[in-house]
């Protein structure tokens, strides 16, 4: 289609208007990857609030940021991740098995086998570990064995989640047997009648602070350079496994992060905890705009992703449709995010 | 190169082994009478690739099935079987689906008892999809018990061990009555699906509306009875039906239909959930929300888990039916020992003679006159009778 040093040529080409309407969307949308997400999600958020007027209320407001809050959380690690071109299919699984070992170590009932009544911040933080381990697990197995991470988190999927019922004989904790500082992630602080989580706050300091570290690191580029081109990237003497592990080890914080605030958000510490988190993180993630190809996306778009998830169900519900309806749109969301990619990469060629 | 070869080999072998076997179990488990002997030999050709051996024919051989391993209600029932298994001599194959809704999980479990040519099978089942392959087992031979969940329709199965969500959800509805004594009803339903009928799911749920003197119209359908009118039962009064949320019945669920419950009328007073699990979640979100639960609104649910009664003496659940699932899988067991032995196969002793009816008892720490449909015991009793 174009020479090689149309890469330069395009920028002086779009200021001087010697493209197409078209043209200039998709060079726009290449350059600012976060944008096509928040457009979407206004348009839902107007769209929902014509369609029934509590949707847009402080009350049901609070409830959607608290509903984004472990999507959003988890979505942080999964971006992290596709941005080297890898996926965690295992990132629900780690959070459960931390959730519980935090939970059974801080246990406070007495009626329970699993008693260890370790203090509240040391079975936090050895649950945090736990995740960071499951975390490095993941990345040894990419990056020693060089497996696909696909087939790898696919496989510590069923690992974590089996070591979690082996481990905690499959029961839930529930709130009263917790100390409050397990439950402190799940606090609200009324602002008039909208209510924020203080999980909510977590949240948004964790992409606040992993948004600096992708911009301005070193470690934030080899990321993006990592997934973009691994050949280019280890030529100009960034250690891609070194990166590589690094990346999971990094989720696994997060995600142990988001365990906690799981805790908070259900007030009890179940092993069966929501299934389809898994998928949720990466639909978030894709719908943000961040490419499976790795390379290219930002953690403000997997933001804006994890709200739309949740503010297109939680407007469905509210419009009086099924779960089924809720479920379709979602997937349907999910296919238009990458075809828009697919597009959007075209500007490269 | 010869250790790869050998593996392939071993490989190629394996494969052979299991395809023959499945095609074999095809066959054994599509016709009847001729193939029954098939089974056993395919299970003994694939027995040296598999890890377990078929077991001998003297013992007798039984699975249960549950939806799934980690709700507490159905690690109960495996507890109850592996116990009363072990008392009575019998080989017991514990398995389930991944999740509620997993069929597929649930079907190829059946298959692998028919292949091994087993006595018997125990199962919860997951929804009518299953229907087909129960028969398959029953036409190879098995004696097959629902235990909870009856199939529909409930003849699929030789007998029924169950719980009966219908009146067990009837009570809850009946104390709900009694304790709103003419005020007006407006009720938040959290139930496992609402784009899907399963008969747990309906029955509770419709069970619940029937007890509060609702018209439920069609007892296998929820969500076509009108969202507005009176219920009859005690007092009687108005009620208003704000939502039908589906909730998977977990903690997550429940706290997010509860929400979205809220969002459409912040007013209700009345929360039915599918069981104890939901029921918290549903609690979290009426605490954040400002609401006195047990005050300015009721939950009720069904199960009676330990951790579910706990929460009717500490006020989060001001109502819950108890049942009983040690009991099922441990009658179950033995009774597939009985036949299998050569004894009679057990007679249904429900109210309405469908099923085997384990009993359930209604957990309130604030009895209503108005509950017939189950006797009423404190919590403290309840916690003495709770499994998980």
């Amino acid at each position: 289609m174009s020479d090689p040093a149309s890469g330069t040529m395009d920028l002086a080409g779009e200021f001087l208007g010697r493209r197409t309407p078209m043209q200039r969307i998709q060079v726009t949308l290449h350059r600012y990857p976060y944008l096509s997400p928040l457009i979407v999600l206004v348009v839902a958020l107007v769209i929902f609030a014509l369609i029934n007027p509590k949707f847009i209320l402080p009350g049901n407001l609070s409830f959607i940021t608290q509903q984004t809050v472990v999507i959003g959380t988890l979505a942080i690690a999964q971006t992290l991740i596709i941005l080297t071109a890898g996926i965690d299919l295992s990132i629900g699984a780690i959070m459960v098995f931390g959730q519980m070992v935090m939970a059974n170590l801080a246990l406070t009932a007495a009626s329970n086998a699993t008693n260890f009544g370790l203090p509240p911040w040391l079975a936090i933080t050895i649950g945090i570990c736990a995740s960071i381990l499951a975390g490095a697990i993941n990345g040894f197995l990419i990056v020693k064995l060089s497996l696909p991470p696909f087939i790898v988190t696919l496989g510590t999927l069923s690992v974590f989640t089996a070591l979690t019922l082996i481990l905690f004989k499959a029961r839930t904790i529930q709130g009263p047997e917790m100390p409050d500082l397990l439950k402190v992630m799940g606090v609200a602080i009324k602002i008039g009648s909208f209510q924020l989580m203080v999980g909510v706050i977590v949240m948004l300091v964790l992409f606040a602070v992993f948004t600096y570290v992708l911009r301005m690191t070193s470690w934030g580029t080899h990321i993006y350079a990592v997934g973009d081109d691994p050949q280019a990237a280890e030529l100009s003497g960034i250690s891609t496994k070194r990166v590589l592990f690094s990346v999971y080890v990094v989720a696994g914080f997060i995600t142990g992060i988001g365990a906690w605030i799981y805790i908070g958000r259900t007030g009890a510490a179940s092993p069966n905890a929501d299934p389809s988190i898994n998928l949720d993180t990466i639909t978030a993630v894709v719908i943000g705009g961040t490419s499976l190809f790795g390379g290219r996306g930002t953690l403000i778009g997997s933001l804006l992703g994890a709200f739309i998830v949740v503010v297109v169900e939680n407007g469905l519900a509210l419009a009086g449709l099924d779960q089924a309806y809720r479920v379709l749109a979602i997937g349907i969301l999910v296919i238009a995010a990458v075809a828009l990619d697919q597009w959007i990469r075209k500007v490269r060629a | 190169m010869t250790n790869r070869i050998t593996r392939g080999r071993t490989f190629a072998a394996i494969a052979a082994v299991g395809t023959l076997s499945v095609i074999l179990a095809a066959c054994s488990s599509g016709t009847t009478a001729t193939t029954e002997p098939a089974a056993p030999a395919a299970t003994e050709a694939a027995a040296p690739a598999a890890t377990e051996a078929a077991a001998p024919a003297a013992t007798v051989a039984v699975s249960l099935i549950t939806k799934d391993s980690t709700n507490p209600f159905f690690v109960a029932m495996q507890e109850g079987a592996k116990t009363a298994a072990a008392a009575s001599g019998v080989d017991l194959t514990v398995g389930s689906g991944k999740e509620e809704g997993d069929d597929a999980g649930q079907i190829a479990l059946i298959e692998n008892a028919i292949a091994q040519g087993q006595a018997g099978i125990l199962i919860t089942p997951m929804s009518v999809n299953v229907n087909e392959a129960i028969k398959k087992a029953r036409d190879a031979g098995l004696y097959v018990i629902a235990l909870d969940t009856p199939t529909d329709p409930p003849d699929v199965v030789d007998i029924t061990f169950a719980t009966d969500n219908c009146l067990a959800g009837e009570a809850i509805g009946q104390w709900t009555a009694g304790k709103l004594n003419g005020a007006k009803a407006i009720i938040a339903r959290l139930v496992i699906f609402n784009d899907r009928m399963v008969s747990v799911d309906y029955c509770r749920d419709n069970g619940f509306l029937k007890g509060l003197g609702v018209d439920i119209v069609d007892p296998t359908i929820m969500g076509d009875e009108p969202t507005s009118g009176k219920y009859t039962t005690g007092a009687g009064g108005d009620y208003e039906i704000v939502c039908l949320e589906a909730t998977g019945a977990n903690e997550e669920g429940g706290r997010k239909g509860m929400e979205t419950c809220l969002s459409k009328n912040p007013d209700i007073n009345v929360v039915y959930t599918i069981n104890e699990p939901t029921a918290f979640g549903a609690d979290a979100a009426l605490k954040a929300a400002g609401k006195t639960v047990g005050k300015d609104v009721f939950v009720v649910s069904v199960d009676g888990g330990l951790a579910g009664v706990e929460a009717v003496k500490a006020g989060s659940i001001q109502a819950t039916s108890q049942q009983y699932p040690l009991r099922m899988a441990s009658l179950g067991v033995e009774a597939i020992k009985a036949i299998a032995d050569g004894g009679a196969p057990p007679a249904n002793t429900s109210a309405n003679g469908e099923f085997f009816d384990t009993g359930v008892t209604l957990c309130t720490e604030d009895p209503q006159d108005t509950v017939t449909a189950a006797p009423q015991e404190n919590a403290q009793y309840c916690i003495d009778n709770a499994w998980g």
